[in-house]
């Protein structure tokens, strides 16, 4: 565990020192002049839309995060060779594999919780500015906190596309594991029409592959909850926790077959 | 070593091909000037399709739709009477609503947008019913959509058979508020009575927090009341023709027959016009009450004459 974790503060440190974090500010100060724009341009909709576009970037940012760092994890250590001095040391593939997992989600966790306050802190202004911490028209108040319920949705999104980039850059390099970890993304939104093909096709076999496929691809749809929380509509606990159930099962897949492809890799 | 500071030739260099670079621009557009794009475009109409290209972030593009219709709307409200038109108002708010369903401003707003006579909105009361239909279909507990689809039919269309089921349906949704069976009654009763409408607008005023909804309820209150007075400025004017024999072509000869004490303003102080040929009094076009609704008629209860009582 001791390793796994010295990995893991590893890939954190090092993703500071590439100034991974520099998006925050980029974050802060986009949230704060929409806030002022938007409270312009809209009729009595600025909250609303400061929480969706809020939530939009913390999913954009982490994806990109997620993919561009996530698809290096493995290669880059190749590529520079240094792979060769760690797998000399006293760590196993696999403690390699999961920590350099967990350091990406480290780094992802810090930069969603530092953009969570920045959002809170905007959306409590604007109230402040407002007058009002509610109002009808808004449906849900300023600073609500079920907005954490889509975010800690977003995180566990963010953490499957990790693993996703994670398990493909085991064996192919960050251009194409960068590519297919966004094709997957984008299918893990549209996965929902695997399931009823059977409405369009009249084959058997495609039927069943479809099916097929529906199950073995990511379903990333049911993770957004973006919507129902900016309208205060309610999203019962069982939904979360299957959500969250479904996430950890993936992933843990997801890391098992990245263990096993890279334990099998000859880096002679 | 060499410095690692630009050296002030180089930032002249780099200024110098700044200043070239906007200046050949600035002659490119001049020599060669850009064809103008329509305004009235727009690149994708189904909102289906914009549901799936957006993955996960249809939220934000609803949004974006929405403030792209509210400045349609503006910018279109800026031109003279004549060159305004709204056609891409129903279909901004269709896709904002299709790529948000829950979007209730984009529903509300948008169909009173549609629904405002022209020139002053798309006036199509029918998009605007067709809308809030939508809205009632992904939101069902939403009573709000039943009570606007009910004022359009009163409003717009003055059919208060419609305007009365639809408030009827509204208050049958649990969680409305009482009043709304109230005004199914009203408009089977008193369909275009002035105080119904006015009760109505008030109600509108009081219940909406948002300072647009209230600012157009009070244009309409004070609509309403330009509507009396000017009722009151013909009983005038028919008294006047009473006592000279001829009709009134201005103010001044009623001023000046005692019947007047000055030139009537309306409720935002705008003098009243008085048309020399017809005698039809009105706001002026520069008053922000311009131009008075087109008065819901009365409902036939009250128009029709008695009818004979029985031998």
């Amino acid at each position: 565990m001791r390793v796994i974790r010295a990995i893991a503060v590893n890939v954190f440190k090092e993703s500071v020192r590439d100034k991974v974090l520099y998006n925050l500010v980029f974050f802060a100060v986009m949230l704060i002049a929409a806030s002022y724009l938007l409270s312009q341009l809209t009729a009595g909709q600025d909250i609303k839309i400061i929480k969706d576009l809020g939530l939009f970037a913390m999913s954009l940012f982490g994806l990109f995060i997620a993919v561009f760092i996530g698809v290096g994890l493995v290669s880059k250590e190749v590529e520079k060779r240094s792979i060769y001095s760690l797998l000399t040391k006293p760590i196993s593939r696999q403690q390699f594999v999961v920590g350099k997992y967990l350091g990406l989600l480290l780094t992802l966790v810090v930069n969603l919780s530092i953009m969570a306050v920045a959002y809170y802190a905007v959306l409590g202004a604007v109230a402040w500015f407002d007058g009002a911490w509610y109002r009808p028209h808004w449906g849900a108040p300023a600073v609500d906190p079920a907005l954490v319920e889509a975010m800690a949705m977003i995180f566990l999104q963010l953490a499957i596309v990790t693993a996703l980039a994670l398990f493909f850059s085991t064996f192919s390099s960050p251009m194409l594991a960068a590519a297919l970890t966004f094709g997957l993304y984008a299918v893990g939104h549209f996965n929902a029409d695997l399931r009823n093909f059977e409405a369009v096709v009249d084959s058997k076999p495609v039927i069943y592959a479809a099916r097929a496929l529906y199950y073995l691809l990511p379903n990333l749809a049911p993770l957004d909850i973006k919507n129902e929380v900016v309208h205060a509509v309610p999203v019962s606990a069982s939904y979360l926790l299957l959500n969250t159930a479904y996430s950890f099962v993936y992933i843990g897949i997801l890391i098992s077959a990245a263990t096993f492809i890279f334990m099998r890799r000859d880096f002679k | 070593m060499t410095s690692r500071k630009p050296s002030i030739a180089f930032v002249c260099a780099v200024a110098a091909m700044v200043g070239l670079v906007v200046l050949l621009q600035v002659v490119r557009e001049r020599a060669f000037a850009h064809e103008a794009i329509d305004e009235q475009v727009l690149y994708i109409r189904s909102g289906e399709v914009l549901k799936r290209a957006a993955l996960s972030y249809d939220a934000l593009l609803a949004d974006v739709y929405w403030i792209r219709a509210l400045q349609h709307f503006g910018r279109e409200r800026l031109k003279s009477a004549g060159d305004r038109r709204f056609d891409l108002l129903y279909p901004l708010l269709d896709l904002s609503t299709t790529l948000d369903p829950l979007f209730t401003v984009a529903y509300r707003f948008g169909a009173i947008f549609l629904a405002e006579p022209r020139p002053g909105g798309a006036g199509r009361p029918d998009q605007a019913i067709a809308l809030l239909e939508k809205g009632i279909a992904s939101n069902p507990a939403k009573w709000d959509y039943y009570l606007d689809i009910g004022f359009i039919y009163y409003w717009n269309l003055h059919d208060y058979q419609r305007a009365a089921e639809w408030f009827n349906r509204g208050g049958e949704v649990p969680g409305a508020p009482w009043w709304l069976k109230t005004y199914a009654a009203v408009m089977l009763t008193r369909g275009g009575d002035r105080q119904a409408s006015r009760a109505m607008w008030q109600q509108i005023g009081q219940s909406e927090e948002n300072e647009w909804l209230r600012q157009t309820s009070q244009v309409r209150l004070a609509q309403l009341d330009a509507l009396d007075q000017i009722d009151a400025l013909r009983r005038i004017l028919t008294e006047f023709s009473k006592r000279t024999g001829s009709r009134a072509q201005s103010w001044q000869p009623v001023i000046a027959e005692g019947l007047l004490r000055g030139v009537p303003v309306d409720p935002a102080r705008i003098p009243y016009t008085l048309d020399p040929q017809t005698g039809d009094i009105g706001v002026a076009r520069e008053s922000p009450l311009w131009p008075l609704p087109t008065e819901p008629a009365a409902a036939p209860e009250l128009t029709n004459a008695m009818p004979p009582v029985p031998r």
